[in-house]
């Protein structure tokens, strides 16, 4: 066995260079380098995404356009980004939203967390599980389970349609309100539809359950950041809550994502209270979890999760549990919207002015911050953005060099997959968040006002 | 019984979106699969198993000198290149961008180590290697999708209408942007996404590209007359999508 010669053989220096890691979204490369005594010379999270600049794009672009243009920073959590961006703006203008509007956005959003966790568990992560390359062996292998999985990804773009126009840069989303907005009929199906697809949702969970054996158990207490409300399970909006600090109001958000450097990586890193923190759905679970609906709480007793769970694997379990909270969440508001009636609004004048505002939404990922400043022609001057799996980097880091000598007894294939496996329960969006490293051992400069684009 | 044709998917300077509504062809997918064998689409599947391919799709735009050397070696093992989304086809969104001085923010950006960054002015595919069809659209409508594969994989020119959204607006029965006060580039658009936008109750922004022989002059004037625009909102509205156009900027 591979393995077994690995561990008789002292001389082995082990060299991982996981170029691009596949199942993510963006580029990543994974460098690990364990010499022949078994300790970690090396150990590195890197991420050359081509940046973007979408800080020069939104240079001087009407209030009006803003939100279309960042959607595009990310395919799968354009619907967060475009919430996101319109709090900023409304926040700034003083817009305020009806109720029906408000109900429809959170809609939106239960919509793209139920598309995005459904596509990391069952997709991208769900292979690893059951030892293959991709889900494209599971049509032959395991073709009831792969139904299941894709069956409730097509609901979720289904109800993203519904109520937002369709799931990858929607259109009917603006500032102040909806420029269209669903039938009764529509949301009945809708509603009716989200019903009858609970038991496929306790089947993917059974599926997790019975799988969990095979994740990693890797344990590691950081910082857990997410927004938090009295009132709600906070996905939409919320103060910035942390088990390690206090509560602050969305606008102190620079407070908590500071930079530092570390010597053996010239990226950057955000840490608040220690020396990184996670954001995603197992921060949410670890700060929210008793705000969870009904089925949501059994989802988590059925995987044995409970706050605060600090193994960054089981990021992948917490999405499960969400993926059933916003199904039942959004039965109850699809129930509110039906039984007071939809009605056509219009979207009130917003009188123009030099202002500033911010946005705090949870995507898929985390904590999404977009915060802007207009002058008095509607016009950004100054645009920021702060992207969850950017926050991200660091913990992933601390957690790889917390894994990585663990790993040292293992062959070559089993810690690139191990690391791989790492990365993949952040589900990290890396096209909405880049560094660029330098390789050349200098410090890289932070991008001054935006993030990493 | 010959071997099914090797598909590859690349992505550069994008957002990942088209490569999504690949997942979002659904139960769609697995049919699709049994017609071509997937050999890399980083995605969703680890590994690479082909050093050629019969068809490559590539997403996102070009905005450096690296990703220049790595598409080229892509499009040397390729038999036929596609570029798939707006960004790969036109250029997108990444070419607002251009219109800032470049030197200026990345400076301000990275600072005095600018130089340690390459970047350049975003541009399509079709600025740096030979393409040999595309998929239009931010992002890409996957029916059409299926249908351009389809027809690549027949040997056949892959069709794309050339005519203008404005005829698939009436089609659908949408009331005309312009009756309503509002701007909108479907004059100029080419057709093929069934005016979604329209329909969804915005306008059409352009992100397909310009249908042939669009005339430029003409929509300027309908954009200041009809919709009141003035050059500035014109110049925001055009630089949308058609930043990499003779488009009046």
């Amino acid at each position: 066995m591979k393995e077994f010669e690995t561990i008789l053989s002292p001389s082995a220096v082990k060299k991982i260079n996981v170029h691009h890691v596949s199942r993510v979204e963006g580029h990543g490369n994974i460098v690990v380098e364990i010499d022949a005594d078994g300790v970690v010379k090396t150990c590195r999270w890197e991420v050359p995404e081509a940046p973007r600049f979408f800080e020069a794009m939104l240079l001087g672009r009407s209030y009006l356009d803003v939100h279309q243009i960042v959607s595009r920073i990310c395919g799968i959590c354009s619907i967060g980004h475009q919430l996101s961006s319109l709090q900023a703006t409304e926040d700034a203008f003083g817009i305020r939203l009806s109720e029906q509007t408000l109900t429809l956005r959170k809609l939106a959003l239960h919509a793209e967390n139920l598309q995005s966790h459904i596509l990391h568990a069952g997709y991208l992560v769900l292979p690893d599980l059951l030892g293959v390359p991709s889900v494209i062996p599971l049509a032959g292998t395991h073709t009831k389970e792969l139904l299941c999985v894709v069956g409730l990804h097509r609901l979720a773009n289904e109800f993203s349609r519904t109520i937002c126009g369709r799931t990858t840069h929607p259109q009917r989303l603006i500032p102040g309100g909806m420029g269209k907005i669903p039938t009764a009929d529509d949301l009945k199906k809708l509603k009716k539809s989200l019903e009858d697809s609970l038991p496929s949702f306790m089947a993917l969970a059974e599926l997790f359950a019975a799988l969990k054996h095979k994740i990693p158990s890797f344990q590691r207490e950081t910082e857990y950041i997410g927004l938090v409300s009295p009132t709600e399970y906070a996905l939409y909006w919320g103060q910035i809550g942390s088990t390690q600090d206090k509560q602050r109001p969305t606008c102190f958000y620079k407070d908590l994502t500071r930079e530092y450097c570390v010597p053996q990586s010239t990226a950057k890193f955000a840490k608040n209270v220690g020396e990184s923190y996670l954001v995603g759905a197992l921060a949410r679970f670890n700060l929210n979890s008793e705000l969870l609906s009904p089925k949501a709480k059994k989802v988590a007793a059925l995987l044995d999760l409970k706050p605060v769970c600090t193994n960054p694997f089981y990021n992948t379990l917490a999405q499960v549990v969400e993926a059933v909270h916003s199904t039942e969440d959004s039965i109850k508001l699809l129930d509110n919207l039906l039984t007071r009636g939809l009605k056509l609004e219009t979207v009130e004048a917003v009188k123009l002015r030099a202002c500033k505002g911010y946005g705090a939404v949870e995507v898929p990922r985390g904590t999404l911050f977009h915060a802007y400043e207009y002058d008095d022609t509607g016009r950004i001057l100054r645009a920021d953005c702060v992207i969850p799996t950017n926050q991200n980097h660091a913990n992933i880091q601390k957690d790889l060099e917390a894994l990585a000598p663990t790993l040292a007894h293992l062959s070559e294939q089993e810690i690139e997959l191990q690391t791989s496996m790492l990365v993949r329960a952040y589900d990290p969006c890396i096209s909405c968040s880049t560094h660029v490293i330098d390789l050349t051992g200098q410090p890289a400069e932070p991008f001054v006002r935006f993030v990493r684009v | 019984m010959a071997d099914k044709p090797k598909i590859a998917f690349f992505d550069f300077a994008g957002c990942e979106g088209d490569q999504l509504q690949i997942a979002n062809l659904e139960e769609d997918l697995l049919a699709v699969l049994g017609h071509v064998e997937v050999v890399a689409f980083r995605e969703i599947l680890t590994g690479e198993y082909s050093d050629t391919y019969d068809i490559a799709f590539i997403e996102g735009s070009i905005t450096r000198p690296a990703d220049e050397i790595r598409l080229k070696e892509i499009r040397a093992k390729s038999k036929l290149l596609v570029a798939f989304g707006a960004c790969a086809a036109i250029g997108g969104i990444n070419c607002l961008k251009n219109f800032h001085d470049e030197s200026v923010y990345r400076q301000e950006v990275y600072g005095d180590r600018a130089h340690w960054y390459p970047t350049y002015p975003a541009r399509p595919i079709k600025a740096v290697v030979k393409v040999d069809a595309e998929v239009p659209g931010c992002p890409i409508d996957r029916t059409e999708f299926v249908r351009i594969t389809k027809e690549l994989l027949l040997g056949k020119e892959p069709y794309l209408p050339r005519h203008p959204v404005c005829v698939e607006c009436k089609q659908v029965g949408n009331i005309c942007r312009y009756d309503l006060g509002r701007p909108c580039l479907g004059i100029i658009t080419r057709a093929g996404c069934g005016a979604c936008c329209v329909t969804e109750g915005a306008i059409c922004w352009g992100c397909r590209g310009l249908a042939p022989y669009a005339n430029l002059d003409a929509a300027r004037v309908v954009l200041e007359e009809r919709a009141g625009l003035s050059r500035i909102e014109i110049q925001d509205l055009m630089r949308l999508y058609l930043g990499y156009t003779s488009a009046p900027l």
